[in-house]
């Protein structure tokens, strides 16, 4: 039996098909799915803020900060066996809850987190294949690493696939 | 005082933010009373400093649809305060507020009854920021209500990420109110590291 691995608020887990990994309702945090095709391997990150050098004394929480989670991520797959040269990457999650997030630190908080995502995926040369970022709404993702495929639930919406 | 950590904060701060989340609970339920024009009665809210992952599970799960409003505070302190009601228990209480007119049948909310949302809980975090002015002494300023309707976790990612800046926990004030039916409202009072200090030496505690 198939089992779904829950992955919660800054964490990330591994798994390999056909166990496949979820988190519950991204609102800014982001969802960042990443697959070795060839070991059907997965890793699920939910990361909350996009730097942890910019804040202080704050990287002791690896799994909280795009850039720390997902070197980590990435590190615990190639302890399974995975080549960063085969991993894909998809993306998820980074709203904007609320319009009027107005202190200056949290300005657009959503959009920085996915920014910061795309920016270490590409100094660590693992492509992006698809993305469901940005709006207004939280979602809830599944992810298999049988397949790639990243489900997509939102309240009052269709599920989508990407 | 210098910035300190939420943990360093939270046990000095615990106590006192009980006591203000009681008489501030207090107060948002007498407005909220008078609103209605009926008795609204209230448990002792209880304080709770939670690991983010605890969180949605306490709200009945993370994708428990819930109504969050939002509002940012200045003055004397900054930060945001939040205010949180399962939806149905929301209905309710908007349902209430109308008397029954331009009601909507189902589960969803119309324009007039998001109004009338916002509404509602200006009062109640407004009577919250009053009584923590009046006990410390401090001016605050709320800024306008922002509303969302969503999974409680999605919400929740908004304050965990502004209390992730500082920690990895969120400080949370559970309370629960009634007239015919239990409604579970939860506020999260976010000040900025710095208003911390603010907050406890204008008790007298620092």
């Amino acid at each position: 039996m198939s089992e779904i691995i829950k992955v919660g608020m800054a964490d990330l887990k591994v798994c390999s098909s056909p166990d496949g990994l979820t988190t519950l309702g991204l609102g800014s945090c982001v969802g960042i799915a990443l697959r070795d095709p060839i070991l059907k391997l997965g890793g699920l990150a939910h990361i909350m803020l996009p730097d942890s050098t910019a804040i202080r004394g704050g990287a002791s929480n690896v799994p909280k900060f795009a850039d720390t989670g997902i070197e980590e991520l990435v590190r615990q797959m190639e302890a399974l066996g995975a080549k960063r040269s085969r991993m894909t990457a998809k993306l998820a999650g980074g709203a904007t809850m609320f319009a009027t997030q107005s202190k200056s630190n949290l300005v657009k908080i959503g959009e920085r987190n996915v920014e910061a995502s795309k920016q270490k995926l590409a100094e660590l040369k693992i492509p992006i294949l698809s993305e469901d970022t940005g709006n207004t709404y939280g979602r809830t993702v599944i992810f298999y690493p049988e397949t790639g495929e990243y489900v997509i639930r939102a309240v009052g919406k269709e599920q989508t696939v990407i | 005082m210098g910035d300190m950590s939420l943990e360093q904060v939270s046990a000095s701060y615990m106590d006192v933010l009980k006591e203000i989340g009681n008489i501030g609970a207090g107060n948002a339920m007498t407005a909220l009373s008078q609103m209605l024009q009926c008795k609204v009665d209230m448990k002792v809210p209880q304080v709770k400093l939670l690991e983010f992952n605890e969180v949605g599970a306490l709200m009945g799960g993370e994708e428990q649809v819930m109504v969050g409003i939002y509002l940012a505070v200045e003055g004397d302190i900054t930060g945001s305060i939040m205010f949180l009601v399962e939806k149905s228990s929301a209905k309710h209480l908007v349902n209430k507020v109308m008397m029954g007119y331009g009601v909507s049948e189902g589960d969803d909310f119309n324009e007039m009854e998001m109004s009338a949302m916002k509404e509602v809980s200006n009062i109640i975090t407004g009577a919250y920021l009053n009584s923590l002015s009046t006990l410390t002494n401090l001016v605050i300023y709320p800024s306008p209500p922002d509303l969302a309707m969503d999974m409680a976790g999605a919400i929740l990612s908004v304050p965990a990420i502004e209390f992730g800046i500082i920690g990895d926990n969120l400080l949370l004030i559970q309370s629960q109110f009634y007239d015919e039916v239990e409604i579970d409202g939860y506020f999260i009072l976010i000040p900025d590291l710095e208003s911390y200090g603010k907050i406890l030496s204008s008790l007298g505690i620092m």
